[in-house]
């Protein structure tokens, strides 16, 4: 069980937190490790590892059906974890609550289950430029499937979404709109809000891909009014191999069902079929249960400290990020948009993202030089690849300050 | 620090920053792209191959400092050697950038690719270092497929 409290308060101890994740106390070629490549994978908090641990040494048994102790145990402890995955997006039931394997896997359900049902051909589906390779390919897969077509947001060159554009691309055909909330590689935060008032106002649902945004600030899916929404475990301090998604009841109810197999059925004779109720229709087999017995620990560790003191944290370490990263006069930062979080990606005069990951990897520098799975995005900028530095709630501004000065570093090698 | 001397020495830093034989190749008899789908890397290596001889040979493409280099490098080493000669080579520098870290380079059966040996100690680099010598293998062979590191 969650017992809702006051939103916590007071000083935000950073180090006290960092204190909290094992990993971080490391040593990586003989520097402390300096972990910014937080929109790639977060680190776990002691809590998780034991909450996973304890599974496996003391909670172990398949969920559901069983009429022993420990299947009790598993099944309310899952049970219990998809009430914690409600309260934490203020999702009105827990029947709206899908476990997933991850954000990939939410997005491919609602492309298998919603789109395959009412997305006919000649249909239209809106994505944005800066969709991550997962909530583009699913809906490519779709279309081909369906000849549904898929219609993109532009982007102008702060990263921000063409908002009239967006508007301009609704026609009596649209059907979906599939939307990142917050930007993986540019660290865009999308005005989803809008977005989502702009498309019911045409009687169109949304699907938003909060992988990144559910680490950075607080998700609620009622006050968005989204229709459907997802995330994946390992971004928020929660183990891998787990996710979820949030889909509205009413459309839920009427979806085809995704995997079929045990646990999503009602009965099976050979004759027919029935299904089970919401939300195990949607979670065939047995699921990952250590993982997310870990994932709702982990909401419930950053429920501890609030996302909204998580939220004015980081906002203040990205902005001493980006000022920092500035001053260095070759570089140029890729995404510049009027809200930002997470991540800020940037490229050097002269350097090669690949050469400065190694570089500052030496200094003890975790950052990610690649198309961060958005390459639509590097397209738009005429650029191969970006170096990407990432921040979460245990990042520190001095955390730059390791990562400028190796910067620095290379620059004068290499001039 | 000195491991990262040995991968980035300031012949590799040269070879990155102006390299030798850049640019297409337009009178080739064969040619061949690579790919690092990793990074992104592309390098696309032309020869004049006459009489079993290597008589010209450029590259052009875009990438990190150590497949630049190793392409520019290389480059230089070819020319003028016969196809032969350039085979063993690329099995001498694959010996070396594939053995472990204690074992130094034997300059004399690789020559000035020998500034390479660093790379052994970033494994995620040695993809990098090679890409260029796949592809030219790849030319010399007429094998059509686009090369990937993967
Ligand atoms: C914005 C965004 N969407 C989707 C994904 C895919 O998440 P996963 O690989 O956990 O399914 C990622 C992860 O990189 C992401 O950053």
């Amino acid at each position: 069980m969650v017992h809702p409290k006051a939103p916590p308060s007071g000083r935000y101890d950073v180090d006290k937190i960092r204190a909290d994740f094992p990993i971080l106390s490391m040593e990586v070629h003989g520097k402390p490790l300096v972990f910014l490549d937080n929109a790639a994978s977060t680190q776990k908090p002691r809590a998780v590892i034991d909450a996973v641990e304890r599974y496996y040494r003391a909670e172990n048994a398949n969920i559901h059906r069983g009429v022993y102790y420990l299947s009790e145990v598993a099944t309310k402890k899952y049970e219990d974890a998809r009430q914690t995955v409600q309260q934490f997006l203020n999702a009105a039931s827990t029947r709206e609550i899908i476990f997933t394997s991850g954000t990939t896997d939410s997005i491919n359900l609602v492309a298998a289950a919603y789109g395959r049902k009412f997305i006919k051909e000649g249909d239209e589906i809106i994505i944005s430029t800066m969709e991550h390779h997962s909530n583009i390919v699913p809906w490519q897969m779709l279309c081909q499937e369906t000849g549904a077509k898929l219609k993109v947001v532009p982007i102008d060159d702060n990263g921000d979404i063409i908002f009239e554009a967006y508007e301009a691309l609704f026609s009596p055909r649209t059907r979906l709109v599939a939307m990142v909330y917050i930007s993986n590689s540019l660290g865009t935060v999308n005005p989803v809000k809008a977005v989502i008032d702009t498309a019911h106002q045409h009687g169109v649902p949304v699907l938003l891909d909060a992988a990144q945004a559910v680490a950075h600030q607080p998700v609620d899916v009622q006050a968005l009014d989204c229709d459907f929404l997802a995330f994946s475990g390992h971004k928020i301090f929660g183990p891998t191999g787990v996710g979820v998604l949030y889909g509205r009841e009413k459309i839920l109810e009427t979806m085809n069902p995704y995997r079929g197999g045990g646990d999503m059925i009602r009965s099976v004779t050979f004759e027919k079929t029935t299904y089970n109720e919401l939300p195990h229709r949607f979670e065939a087999g047995t699921p990952n249960m250590a993982g997310v017995i870990g994932l709702a620990e982990a909401l419930k560790y950053v429920n501890s400290i609030g996302l909204g003191r998580i939220s004015a944290y980081e906002e203040e370490v990205l902005a001493y990020g980006t000022e920092a990263l500035r001053s260095i006069k070759e570089l140029r930062l890729i995404g510049t948009a009027k809200r930002k979080a997470g991540a800020i990606s940037f490229v050097i005069d002269g350097l090669h993202p690949h050469d400065i990951g190694t570089w500052v990897d030496r200094a003890g520098v975790a950052i990610r030089a690649g198309h961060h799975c958005t390459q639509p995005v590097m397209d738009r900028y005429h650029i191969p690849s970006t170096s990407r530095a990432s921040i979460a709630l245990y990042n520190k501004k001095e955390d730059f300050d390791v990562l400028v000065e190796s910067l620095k570093n290379i620059i004068e090698v290499f001039r | 620090m000195d491991e990262l001397k040995e991968l980035y020495q300031q012949i590799i830093l040269d070879h990155n920053k102006d390299p030798k034989n850049y640019g297409k190749l337009e009178k080739h008899n064969h040619d061949s792209e690579g790919f690092n789908p990793l990074c992104g890397d592309r390098v696309h290596v032309y020869l004049m191959v006459e009489d079993g001889l290597i008589k010209e040979i450029r590259f052009e493409g875009s990438g990190c400092a150590i497949s630049k280099a190793s392409a520019s490098v290389m480059t230089t080493l070819l020319k003028g050697k016969t196809v032969d000669e350039a085979k063993a080579l690329f099995a001498q520098f694959q010996k070396m950038i594939t053995a472990d870290v204690h074992t130094p380079p034997d300059v004399e059966k690789v020559g000035k690719m020998a500034v390479f040996a660093g790379v052994r100690e970033f494994p995620s680099r040695i993809k990098c270092a090679g890409l260029a010598w796949h592809t030219v293998i790849a030319a010399i062979e007429d094998r059509d497929e686009a090369v990937t590191t993967e």
